[in-house]
Parts: C-alpha cells; sequence; structure tokens
C-alpha cells in the first residue's frame, strides 16, 4: 500500500506532465508557470521551516559528546567530537553535513549463537553519500543551462563527470552513481526486514520520484534526444524573467522539469528538510562547554523547592541528635 | 522571536542568495542566442543547402550520428552513410562535415559554448585539414 | 516479581518484525517487563496532578477525564519550548542507522525498542494533529490518533528506554531517542503516569535530601560506619563533617554510595582519599543527593531537586563543589544545571587545594567530578599508590552512558584505573566510549520488577564483558556511575558469573598507601590482599 501508493504517485506525475504538454500543449504552464511556482514554494517553504524551528529556543545545551571533553591540559581533548568551542562546533558540522560522520560510524549488530557480535556496516553510508554527492554535482551541472556563458567552474566540473569519454553525448559519471545509489537505497527499504517496517510511504514516494527525474533525464540526455539549444533557451528566459516557451523541445523535457518542480514543491513539508534541520541540531551544533560558560534558558521560570528551612524545622531534633550543625535553636 | 537568530538569518540569507544566483547573475544581460552562421564559400555554392539530416534532426541528433559514423569508419571499415532520403554520403568529419562547415568558430563553437559543451572532436581530428 | 526467566529463554531473540504492522499491535503488559505504577503519596508530595494509586497491568488507568486535551496541550507547549524536540519529530528519514544500536532492541528483539520506532510512537500522533500531511492523509502519512492505547504504549516504551543516547551518536542529524524519551516522559507525567521506583524516590530526595529516604541521622551513621570500617582496614580514624559551614569543598555524591553494596566501598575510597589529603570539605545532608530522578520525570522535578545544590553550597559558604562517580547525575551537573539555577557567582573558581590546578572547564558551574580532581591528583604525584594491592583483579572499564555521551569523560577514570591497578583490559571499541552499551537499568529502569527488560537491556553490555572475561579472564567491572553499581551486580550474576563491579574510587581506596596506616591484610570487601613478593 505504502510502496504502490508512492509508486502511483509519481506515475500519475508523469502522466499529468505528458498529456498537459504533449496532447493538451500547455507548454506555458508546464514549462513556466509550474517551474516558477514550485521554485517560489520551495523557496518560501524552506525559510518557512527553518523560521518555525527557530521559534522553539534550544532551553539546555546538549550536545552529544563523542569524545573526550577538554578538561585537565595533559588529557588529550577530540576537538571535534567534542567541541568545547565555536571552531570544533565548525569543524564537527563540516564532517557531519559533507562527509556523514555519525553515518560512518554505523554498526552492524549480530547475534552469533548466545553472542552478539559487531561489524563494520558501511554501505548505507556510501549509498547516502554517493546519492547526496552525485546529486550536489547535477545540481551544479545543471547551471550551465542557467548562465550564460557558462562559468568555467561548471565546465571544469562538466569535465570532470565526463571525463570517462563514454558515448555521444558523453556519459556522466554521476548519472550512473545516482541511478545505482537510488537503487541502493530503494532495495534496503524493500528487503531489509527492519527497515521495510519503519518506512512511511513518505519514505518511499521521494525515492521514486528521484528515480523518476534521474530516469527521465538520462532517456533525455542519451535516447529520447531533444534541442539542447532550446531548452537552454527556456531555462534563460525563466533565470532572466524573460520567459520564452519553445514549443519544439520533446514531452520528455516537460516530463523532467515536473517533476523537479513536483520534488522542490514537496521537499519544504517533507522529510527532505532535513537538509535544513541538520544545522540546526542541537546534539550536533553546540559546544560541551556547559560548565565553563552558563547557557541561557530564555524560558527559565522559578519552581517550588523545598528550602533548607522547611528540611531542619522537619528534622531538627534528628540533626541535633547526630551533631549536624543547626541554623536555629 | 528567533532564537538564536543572528545565525539562522545569516544561514538563511546564504541560502537564498545561492539559491537566486542564477537570477542575479544574468542580470543586465541581453538574451544571446546562438546564431549559428552558414555563410561559408562552400555551402554559398550549393544549389540546394540541404544538410546529411534536417535541420531539427541535426540540431538534436548531430552528435549521435557522428558518434556512429565513428564507428562505422574506424571499427567496420563503412565509409558510406545512406540517410532517410536514400542520399548517400562519405562518412568523414573533415571532408564531409568540414568541407561545408568550415567555419567552426562560427558554426561549430556558438551552440556549445552557448549550452556549455566541449566536443572531443579535436583530440584526433584536426582543425582545418581540409584547406 | 515474576520468576527470571533462564538465559536460553532470553536468548531466543529474533530480528525479523512481525507481519502485523506496528501500528496495530498493541502492547502486551506481560510481568517482568514493566514497572509499578507510581503511589498516589509520592505524586502528591511534590505536587503531581493525578495522584492516586494505579497499576499499569490493569485496564482502567484512572485517566483524568480530560487526559488527551492535556497531552495535547502539553505537547503544543513543548513544541514551542524545545528545537529538539519539533525538530526531532520533523527531520527524521528512517533510514535505520539506530534500529540496532539500542541495547533493548539488542536484547529482545522487539520492533518498537528501535530508536526510530520508538520516536515514532510519538511521531506519529504529531502528525496527527500537528502537521497537515497528517490531518489530511492520516495513516498514509504514518498519522494516527491519540487512544488510551496509544497512552499506554507511550509509557510502556518511554519507560523501556534508558535515555542512553547511543542511538543519537550513530544518527546523521543526531536525533537523540533521550529527548523524545524525556517529552514523552514529561506528557506522561501531566497525567500521574509515572513509576514507582522513580516518584518514590523523586518525592524522598525532594522531603528528605536523597533518593533513598535516609533521614539525616541515618546519612550520618551509614557514613560512620564507613568509617569504622575504614579504621579496622587501615588503622585510621576518619571524622567526616556534615553541613559544616565555612568548608572549602562540598562534596555531593550519588546516595546508592551511602549504603548499598558495592557503592558504599566507592565512598570509602572517597573518604580515605580526602583524609590522606587532609581536604577541608564537608557532606551535606540536605543536599545529600547528586544524582536526579527529578530528571526521568520532567525538566521542571529535576531542577526542583537539583536546586538544592547550590542553594546548600550558599548557605555553607563553601569555595566550590566536587562531584562524586555517577552517570546522570553528572549529565544533569554537565549540561543543565547551570542553566537551571546558576549562575553561581556566589562560589569561587575550582582550584585544587593541593596541586593548585585550576579546573577551568568548569569556571562557570564550580563543580567538579571526582574523576578530574583524582586524576589530577596522581599526575601530580600527590598520592602514594600501591598498584600491586589490586592484583587480584583484572579490571575493565564500563563507560556509564551519561558521563560519556553527555560530557565525555572518557580519559580521565581510565588513567586512574591505569594508576591503582596493574591489569586493565579494554572491551571491544564498539562498546565502549561513545558508543558504550548501556547498563539497561538507567534512567530509573532498576527496580526488581521488570527484571526481564533489565536483563534482556544489559545482554549487550554483559556480552562485551564475557568477551573479556574469556580472553583476559576479567573479573571486575568498573564503572563511574551508582545506577551501574546497584544494576551491573545483577546483571553480571545472571549472565557472566564470575565478574564483580566496582566504582573507580574503591580501587583508589585499597591503592592507596595512607601516612601512618597499619599493614592491610585484606581489602575493603574483606577478601585477603593478593601474596606480594616485595612490599612497596
Amino acid at each position: 500500500m505504502k510502496i504502490w501508493s508512492s509508486l502511483l504517485a509519481v506515475v500519475a506525475l508523469v502522466l499529468i506532465a505528458w498529456l498537459g504538454t504533449g496532447v493538451a500543449g500547455l507548454y506555458t504552464v508546464f514549462g513556466v508557470g509550474i517551474p516558477y511556482l514550485a521554485f517560489l514554494i520551495f523557496a518560501l517553504g524552506f525559510i518557512y521551516r527553518i523560521l518555525k524551528w527557530g521559534r522553539s529556543p534550544v532551553p539546555f545545551c546538549i550536545p552529544t559528546t563523542c569524545g573526550q571533553e577538554k578538561s585537565l591540559p595533559w588529557i588529550k581533548h577530540n576537538k571535534i567530537e567534542n567541541p568545547s568551542g565555536t571552531a570544533g562546533v565548525v569543524g564537527r558540522m563540516i564532517l557531519e553535513i559533507l562527509f556523514f560522520r555519525s553515518l560512518f560510524r554505523n554498526l552492524k549488530t549480530e547475534k552469533r549463537g548466545d553472542k552478539l557480535g559487531f561489524g563494520s556496516a558501511k554501505w548505507l553510508w556510501l549509498g547516502g553519500l554517493a546519492f547526496h554527492w552525485s546529486m550536489l554535482i547535477i545540481l551544479l551541472r545543471h547551471l550551465r543551462f542557467f548562465l550564460d556563458p557558462v562559468p568555467s567552474l561548471v565546465r571544469g566540473l562538466d569535465g570532470l563527470d565526463s571525463f570517462l569519454q563514454i558515448g555521444l553525448p558523453i556519459l556522466y559519471i554521476t548519472d550512473i552513481i545516482i541511478v545505482a545509489a537510488l537503487l541502493y537505497l530503494l532495495a534496503r527499504r524493500l528487503f531489509v526486514p527492519q527497515v521495510r517496517y519503519i518506512s512511511l510511504a513518505s519514505d518511499y514516494f521521494p525515492l521514486f520520484l528521484l528515480l523518476g527525474i534521474v530516469t527521465s533525464g538520462i532517456l533525455m540526455r542519451y535516447f529520447l534526444r531533444v534541442d539542447v539549444v532550446s531548452v537552454k533557451e527556456l531555462a534563460l528566459g525563466l533565470v532572466t524573467l524573460r520567459p520564452t516557451v519553445p514549443t519544439d523541445i520533446g514531452s520528455i523535457f516537460f516530463i523532467h522539469v515536473f517533476l523537479v518542480s513536483s520534488l522542490f514543491a514537496y521537499f519544504p513539508w517533507s522529510k527532505l528538510m532535513h537538509a535544513g534541520g541538520i544545522f540546526l541540531s542541537p546534539t550536533r551544533n553546540m559546544a560541551n562547554n556547559s560548565r565553563r560558560v552558563r547557557h541561557i534558558n530564555p524560558w527559565n521560570y522559578p519552581v517550588d523547592v523545598h528550602s533548607y528551612a522547611e528540611y531542619e524545622a522537619e528534622f531538627k531534633e534528628k540533626m541535633k541528635k547526630a551533631g549536624v550543625p543547626v541554623e536555629t535553636e | 522571536m528567533i532564537y538564536g537568530g543572528k545565525k539562522i538569518f545569516a544561514g538563511l540569507f546564504i541560502f537564498v542568495v545561492l539559491l537566486i544566483s542564477p537570477f542575479l547573475a544574468n542580470i543586465g544581460k541581453a538574451d544571446a542566442q546562438p546564431n549559428p552562421s552558414l555563410n561559408t564559400p562552400a555551402i554559398n555554392a550549393l544549389a540546394t543547402k540541404q544538410c546529411v539530416g534536417s535541420q531539427q534532426f541535426m540540431r538534436t541528433y548531430h552528435m549521435q550520428l557522428l558518434n556512429q559514423w565513428r564507428d562505422q569508419a574506424l571499427r567496420h571499415g563503412e565509409y558510406t552513410y545512406v540517410n532517410s532520403q536514400g542520399q548517400k554520403f562519405t562518412i568523414s568529419l573533415e571532408n564531409t562535415c568540414l568541407k561545408c562547415h568550415s567555419n567552426e568558430q562560427q558554426f561549430c563553437n556558438t551552440c556549445h559554448t552557448y549550452v556549455g559543451v566541449t566536443p572531443y572532436c579535436w583530440e584526433c581530428h584536426q582543425k582545418g585539414a581540409t584547406q | 516479581m515474576a520468576k527470571l526467566p533462564k538465559q536460553d529463554e532470553l536468548l531466543q531473540i529474533s530480528y525479523k518484525p512481525p507481519k502485523t504492522p506496528w501500528m496495530d499491535l498493541p502492547v502486551d503488559f506481560k510481568p517482568g517487563t514493566y514497572c509499578h505504577g507510581a503511589k498516589g503519596k509520592d505524586l502528591q508530595a511534590v505536587g503531581f496532578p493525578n495522584a492516586r494509586d494505579w497499576s499499569p497491568g490493569e485496564e482502567d488507568w484512572k485517566l483524568p477525564e480530560e487526559w488527551k486535551d492535556t497531552v495535547l496541550a502539553g505537547m503544543a507547549d513543548r513544541l514551542g519550548k524545545y528545537r529538539s524536540f519539533r525538530l526531532f519529530m520533523d527531520v527524521c528519514v528512517r533510514c535505520g542507522a539506530c534500529a540496532d544500536k539500542c541495547h533493548f532492541y539488542m536484547g529482545s528483539g522487539d520492533p518498537k525498542n528501535m530508536p526510530v520506532l520508538r520516536a515514532e510512537l510519538m511521531r506519529s500522533v504529531y502528525r496527527r494533529y500537528f502537521t497537515k500531511s497528517g490531518q489530511l492523509f492520516g495513516r498514509l502519512a504514518g498519522a494516527r490518533d491519540l487512544t488510551v492505547d496509544v497512552l499506554k504504549e507511550w509509557w510502556y516504551y518511554f519507560y523501556q528506554c534508558t535515555e542512553c543516547r547511543r542511538c543519537s551518536v550513530f544518527c546523521p542529524y543526531g536525533i537523540d531517542q533521550a529527548e523524545i524519551t524525556i517529552m514523552g516522559r514529561e506528557l506522561l507525567n501531566l497525567l500521574g503516569l509515572n513509576t514507582e521506583w522513580i516518584s518514590g524516590p523523586v518525592a524522598n530526595c525532594y522531603m528528605k535530601g536523597n533518593h533513598v529516604g535516609l533521614e539525616p541521622h541515618t546519612m550520618v551513621s551509614n557514613i560512620e560506619y564507613l568509617v569504622d570500617d575504614i579504621e579496622t582496614l587501615t588503622g585510621i580514624h576518619i571524622t567526616p563533617s556534615f553541613n559544616r559551614k565555612g568548608a572549602e569543598i562540598l562534596f555531593v555524591v550519588p546516595s546508592g554510595d551511602y549504603y548499598a553494596d558495592p557503592g558504599m566501598y566507592t565512598c570509602m575510597g572517597y573518604l580515605m582519599l580526602f583524609e590522606e589529603l587532609g581536604l577541608d570539605y564537608t557532606w551535606s545532608t540536605y543536599a545529600g543527593e547528586g544524582g536526579n530522578f527529578g530528571f526521568f520525570t520532567s525538566n521542571e522535578m529535576a531542577k526542583r531537586l537539583n536546586a538544592k545544590i547550590y542553594a546548600e553550597a550558599k548557605r555553607l559558604g563553601v569555595k566550590w563543589i566536587l562531584g562524586g562517580e555517577c552517570g546522570h547525575m553528572w549529565r544533569v551537573l554537565n549540561q543543565y544545571m547551570d542553566t537551571w539555577n546558576g549562575p553561581a557567582d556566589f562560589l569561587e573558581e575550582p582550584v585544587s587545594p593541593i596541586t593548585g590546578t585550576k579546573f577551568t572547564n568548569a569556571t562557570s558551574t564550580k563543580m567538579v567530578h571526582i574523576a578530574e580532581f583524582t586524576a589530577d591528583l596522581i599526575h601530580h604525584n600527590k598520592i602514594k599508590l600501591d598498584p600491586s594491592r589490586n592484583d587480584n583483579l583484572r579490571v575493565t572499564f564500563h563507560d556509564s552512558c551519561n558521563p560519556a555521551r553527555g560530557m565525555g569523560i572518557l580519559e580521565e577514570p581510565r588513567y586512574i584505573i591505569k594508576n591503582v591497578c596493574n591489569n586493565f583490559f579494554e572491551m571491544p571499541e564498539d562498546t565502549i566510549r561513545e558508543k558504550t552499551l548501556c547498563c539497561g537499568s538507567g534512567a530509573g529502569l532498576n527496580p526488581g520488577e521488570n527484571m526481564e527488560v533489565r536483563l534482556r537491556g544489559g545482554f549487550p553490555r554483559a556480552n562485551a564483558v564475557k568477551y573479556v572475561q574469556e580472553k583476559h579472564g576479567v573479573n571486575m567491572l568498573a564503572n563511574i556511575c551508582a545506577v551501574d553499581r546497584v544494576a551491573l551486580p545483577t546483571l553480571m550474576d545472571y549472565w557472566v558469573p564470575g565478574v564483580g563491579v566496582c566504582g573507580v574510587h574503591e580501587l583508589v581506596g585499597n591503592a592507596l598507601v595512607m601516612k601512618g596506616e597499619k599493614k592491610r591484610e585484606t581489602d575493603m570487601r574483606g577478601e585477603p590482599l593478593p601474596e606480594r613478593s616485595a612490599e612497596a
């Protein structure tokens, strides 16, 4: 149910784009209106979600410490895994965001007879990293459609990504990697029993959607060719706010664009916001310095306390008998 | 009230700037659509200005056709290409394509530069070899 | 108490999840797997709502009529107060990296003990009432109604989490199930749904100054009893002081160390060390508890209990505070105390009177961990140690969850152990330091009635101990946590017989050569000292 509904949703999106352009000829809607709308939803939605998190304070200093604290000068302090200040936190966040440090620790727990064993389990880390880095490179590569002249950085990236020189148009390495990574991520969701048990429709949908985007992109580049010059004219038109609507681009292009628009519009309202959330995660972005620097809780309020006076009032005689000094006679 | 507002707004500022950077980068730039030139002596001398395929086909598929030509010529020793009209052409970049399109700068490069493509034709072929 | 299951029964663990989706599986309140319900009198003592006697095994939990509104309003309130809560409700991608990191999951195979599902118990309700997608798509979006069964499920599983934070070490977004459990318990406490083992100590601590409910004279006599034992052992008479104004240092320990075996040996270690140093310190009967079961109840309750430490330090006019070996106590002292009850501007920045070392990492809280204090002493050669007195021990060290993952005090205890013992062996790397495995009884889960769950939860830790027992003949499990000292002996007897449990300062006390002491015949436990060829 969760799986099929997600897959069907993506198929429906493909059909909508195909019918909308191939049959109904709504090129302006699918080439201009929807991309603009999706972009706005993404930008505003992303900001809204971040601000919503921002409205909740961080009342306590709760970093998860994963290494030796800064204490005595002769004990080696783990500056990254247990940061004591901003520099360490920045280092920790960089490792976390760019290299998925925590996921790199992943272990596999296995029961062998009456014993437990812990084995290395780096595949999830590798698959996740492969997907995210490919995604980033592909995103940056697409800047060649939005910038004129194409910056040398983008050209260089393009060249690196296609240095194998297989086929024409030259095969991008990231195209292969991202498909493999997405299929791996989908496969573990489908076939690892625990992961399947915890998965929701909102876990499958983005995977199918991304696979749809990647597949349509690959089809368009390598098989169902479209005229790249027209594509760039459309893309440049969008970013110069002078949209033109070429009608001579195949439906595969509009399917690709519509799926990407769907991803943009879906992004802020879904788990994909982990992309923004990671920056705000208090167990990672705080320094473990709460004994040195007082962390302020903005809603700290006075509470009822059982005072010493009340305590002594109750136990005075017993305290005196035991030789414990008291305040009042 | 946004707690940790300075950092959050700084982060969002960077996010927004990155997001709209393609818009910003294009401000004040005229649309410069590529206009590949067909003005070469060889083309001007043609009675009917017709390439090996239709203009639409060539725009979209020329790289695949060239790739196919290369494989046919170098791997299978076939040097004749028959197009959809039944016309025959000699498979040769330098002697067929470039014979007409001798203006690489004004023809090939206009679009390639526009969409950021770097063809690797010239890693083997020599520019202007026919001249 | 339910009969203890046999080892091979407990080890029938399957990690294969059931066919039935988890939302359709109600909790089975099987004796041995859950704690007794909170007693009305204990809730009343601290002014908690819905104070009444109740039993989780019974159908009727005697909930107030408007319970659902209370919970949802409580959730809304906390979503606005804790970024961790709102964020951790939103950003999980269910990658499953945390799934097999929880000791309760490893020991039970119950899918709801996977941290991700434990969190989904709460997230499903969050989605239903606080997100558009949950309201629109319901179950398809992973949302579900808040019902009495859901509430019971929360109670069962949020009191089957030791807030050990191991999952958060592995989570790529740092989602900390402890934060979600803490919120869950806060909400449950709005309805008087605590456990007897937590609310009892909370009431005791609030009224009497320590969890176990020792009244001041009893606390004094307990310590005097330990003093007598020390005199028998060493011939040295110690006169500790209580509630003494003008002392330089206030010393606060978890109350288990006053009387419980083997925590009291750790306490003897403190007493002997301070005597040898001539430290100007005092105990307090009012702030006689470093541990904080309020932390397993609600942040407000934790703050109310914790407030006594600074209040007492101020009343007695001490310069700074020294804290004993305890796990969650140090999570609270490190990450919460100063925020709740500071600033402690009436105290001075802590300086060791023996070595002159400034504890620059504690300049605001003014509270120092005894392992930091003692490591510093040893580093400066300020105490005479004879590690061969511990030669009968082959020691391994269990990093307690909270000091490891909520503070990072990893090297100090190891440094001390290596200086007071000759035989120290580490457990496998994936089971120590930040990846340490919980004792299975933390966060208030150490009564007797839930023994099956404790044994299951403690199995991964015991398994690692067994490994070093077989490989290195390890026979002593050292730690710096009072709950460990209470919980691990049971666990060791069940899973790894032959391995004892001790605090690090018990080992210090045994190795400490005191000025003017008589020749020791036994260690603190009365065991004959290992034969030595040459006296130091």
